[in-house]
């Protein structure tokens, strides 16, 4: 039951990248859109997660549950060394959610708008973020629990040039997502094509940033490049993601919007593996060395084997929901 | 302020606004699911506006309760990380079952406010009522962890190392049903009286009246009826409470020695120095009445703790009398919305009837605050009762006073904007949701 414990583990952070990962990216594009396309980009952006954005975060506290439910020790040391980069990654969030939701529900149109707008856009920007900063500082062995002092435990635990260069990465693939996913909303033409562009704009920015990454792991000493290359199923996902690209072009060119957002998921799916598979089951990498597996530190067999139950059961009650939610509102109205 | 007050201070203040936002939450999909069946029942337009006018605040508040929730998950780690690491296995059965009905809530909610004419029109009425159900379950479930922190169970203890730990026995523990059942009430009660006030105050204003007496009706009856339901369940919760946590029971009452017949206190002043209550009204055998359905019976006192285990007692004393006085006071409102509504139906546009909701506003969440202050400040100083002190499970890291005024920050001016939206939806009711108003359908750019 362990297994299926760290799959929902994995599943529910992949997805809350990719669904979350596309909702902040909406906010990013709106922020770095000029004033001539911004309330069409807004517009859009609104069909587009409307209905959905509430559900896409809560893969991130299905993530957390299971953490603490099932990896006490791994939740307990990232919620004392990585306090900071959390306490501001949650500030991001509540500043969001709720600036996404005010401005749709407020019944007056007047200059408050420009108010919900700046917020959600800026907080967009800062949650992945500081996202890619905790994740990155889960495997940079700066986390040093015999750290003497202020700084060294609780700051430069997660505040290096990699971890810098992984926030950006999330903060360029979340809009790269969110750039594919909303062309599938736009309706009219010339909108389309300003949306592709984005994208092109977008691709490049990715490819940008995940090029520091490997430079910034290079100078700090992590063996970033040896992870993803160093083995079989890394290499295998680095080729899936390349031809994932391919496939993209191919669909963008045809206009086949639904195959543009799989390719695109899939791309980031294949990152996600290479950059994981290579020190699993190791989730947190400490500064002296050692590490908190997800095999060694997991609760009693009985805490794990009730929470793998209750979250089988839950995915019974929620996917064909979720499913005829996301279907209901994809389709066309008649 | 050292470190660990400010990690109380930031928890409690933390949960104290998620209360809030939590309850509405809960109880407001009712409303517009009842408003909602007499749309569909009747055909009636103005039930239509209302239950889309109250749908836009379920979403307002569904979306802060929703954050403010996802910040109380990593909270919990943030400020508690020493409790988190032995308590997470054992009563995170809960928080995984909630896991799921909330996620339910959620897709249920994006059905419900996207759906109108989307779908079979029972079909769209049932997701907004699952709205209500699952957001109810969630806060059960949630309570279900509370109450394991009151009443331990579900791992045997030995020398600081937990063990044999089982989530399920955990999840159903002793005091999960009386707080449960106390916490719902308590939501239906507060979110009731303060709907029906804030509609009582349109209605006084002579606003879209047809409108707002409807919603005021829906509202008020079923605030009335959980405040009435309230006093029955707060008995079953005192006697639960005498049997687990005697020390809780003393503290509320500020009863600091065992006595034969003993009285219960109102009013007075707490004097923890010569530990007694200053001024008091003492209403002989009352207590032990409460505590054990006895009036002869002893009740155990403070006396009978060590003192490094008596809680705060002047705050959760205060705390209690706060409670169940304005628990009272919403009972008898309720008596009185109870005779208007049978015996003087024209008392129901009368301009004193309407001011007493207007009043009661605020009196259902102040209470609602007050009984929480009672369960968690007289929980002190344990986090685990019995089992592990509060200043032992607190972070390591210094400067968390820091981070409690900035969620201050942030829960202030939340609660700010969540007050100025939902007077702003009020104030447009005759545009936007009220069929009848000459000026529905115009397009506001104010």
């Amino acid at each position: 039951m362990l297994y299926v414990v760290v799959a929902y583990l994995w599943i529910s952070l992949y997805l809350y990248l990719i669904l979350g990962g596309a909702d902040f990216g909406v906010g990013i594009i709106e922020l770095f859109t000029g004033k001539n396309n911004k309330l069409r980009v807004k517009n859009t952006a609104y069909k587009s997660i409307g209905p959905i954005w509430e559900a896409n975060h809560m893969w991130l506290i299905i993530a957390i549950v299971v953490l603490f439910v099932g990896f006490p020790i791994i939740y307990s040391t990232l919620s004392i060394y990585l306090h900071i980069p959390l306490l501001l990654l949650l500030l991001g969030i509540i500043a969001r959610g709720t600036a996404f939701t005010f401005r749709h529900y407020d019944a007056i149109d007047d200059e408050w708008q420009q108010v919900y707008n700046r917020i959600f856009r800026i907080s967009s920007l800062i949650t992945p973020f500081f996202l890619g900063i905790i994740a990155a500082s889960t495997v940079s062995r700066q986390i040093d629990p015999g750290a003497s002092n202020f700084l060294a435990a609780y700051v430069l635990s997660w505040w290096n040039l990699f971890g810098i260069a992984v926030g950006l990465f999330t903060v360029a693939i979340s809009a790269y997502l969110a750039s594919i996913y909303i062309i599938g909303e736009a309706e009219e033409k010339g909108f389309v094509d300003y949306l592709m562009r984005k994208a092109k704009i977008y691709f490049f920015v990715v490819l940008g940033a995940g090029s520091l990454v490997f430079a910034t792991a290079y100078w700090t000493g992590i063996p970033l490049f040896e992870w993803v290359f160093g083995g079989f199923i890394g290499q295998v996902a680095v080729l899936l993601a390349t031809v994932s690209i391919g496939v993209l072009f191919w669909a963008a060119a045809h206009h086949k919007s639904t195959l543009m957002r799989i390719s695109a998921a899939f791309q980031v799916m294949m990152i996600l593996i290479a950059a994981t598979y290579n020190h699993f089951p190791e989730l947190v990498l400490l500064a002296d060395g050692s590490a908190l597996s997800l095999l060694d530190q997991q609760s009693s067999e009985k805490t794990i084997t009730v929470l793998a139950w209750g979250l089988l059961l839950g995915s019974i009650f929620i996917l064909p929901f979720l499913f005829y939610l996301l279907y209901s509102f994809h389709k066309k109205k008649p | 302020m050292d470190d660990f007050i400010a990690a109380r201070s930031q928890m409690a203040m933390s949960l104290g606004f998620h209360i809030i936002f939590a309850c509405v939450g809960m109880v407001m999909p009712f409303f517009m699911a009842i408003s909602h069946y007499k749309y569909l029942r009747t055909g009636n337009e103005i039930y239509k506006g209302l239950t889309k006018a109250w749908s836009k605040g379920v979403a307002i508040l569904f979306a802060t309760g929703a954050v403010s929730g996802t910040m109380l998950s990593f909270e919990l780690g943030l400020l508690w990380p020493e409790f988190m690491k032995h308590a997470g296995p054992i009563f995170g059965m809960p928080f995984s079952l909630e896991g799921t009905a909330f996620f339910i809530e959620a897709i249920a909610l994006g059905f419900f406010l996207y759906g109108w004419d989307r779908f079979n029109k029972w079909f769209h009425w049932a997701t907004g009522v699952l709205v209500g159900i699952s957001g109810l379950a969630s806060g059960i479930l949630v309570v279900a962890a509370n109450a394991w922190m009151n009443s331990p169970a579900g791992f045997d203890y030995h020398n600081g190392v937990y063990s044999n730990i089982d989530p399920i026995a955990a999840m159903l523990n002793k005091a999960w049903f009386s707080q449960a059942l106390h916490m719902v009430l308590a939501a239906f009660v507060s979110t009731g009286f303060a709907v029906a006030g804030m509609h009582a105050l349109m209605i006084l204003k002579r606003k879209n009246v047809e409108f707002h007496t409807k919603a005021f009706k829906i509202a008020a009856t079923c605030g009335c009826i959980a405040a009435l339901l309230q006093p029955i369940s707060g008995d079953i919760s005192a006697k639960d409470v005498t049997q687990r946590q005697p020390i809780k029971l003393a503290a509320m009452e500020a009863h600091f020695n065992t006595e034969e017949r003993a009285p219960f206190i109102l009013g007075g002043i707490v004097n923890e120095e010569e530990q007694k209550v200053d001024y008091a009204i003492k209403i002989p055998g009352v207590l032990s009445f409460l505590a054990h359905g006895d009036i002869d019976k002893p009740v155990k006192g403070l006396n009978e703790f060590p003192r490094e285990d008596w809680p705060p007692i002047a705050i959760t004393h205060y705390a209690f009398q706060i409670m169940i006085t304005l628990g009272m006071l919403l009972c008898g409102l309720s008596l009185l919305y109870l005779v208007v509504i049978w015996k003087k139906k024209h008392w129901m546009q009368a301009n004193w009837f309407l001011r007493l909701f207007v009043l009661a506003i605020p009196l259902g969440y102040i209470a609602l605050e007050a009984g929480w202050v009672v369960t968690e400040v007289g929980r002190q100083p344990w986090i685990i009762y019995g089992i592990m002190r509060t200043k032992d499970a607190v972070t390591p890291m210094p400067g968390i006073v820091y981070s409690f005024y900035i969620f201050t920050t942030v829960f202030v001016s939340l609660s700010a904007i969540v007050i100025f939206l939902l007077y702003r939806q009020l104030k447009m009711v005759g545009r936007l949701y009220d069929v009848t108003d000459p000026n529905f359908g115009i397009k506001s750019k104010s």
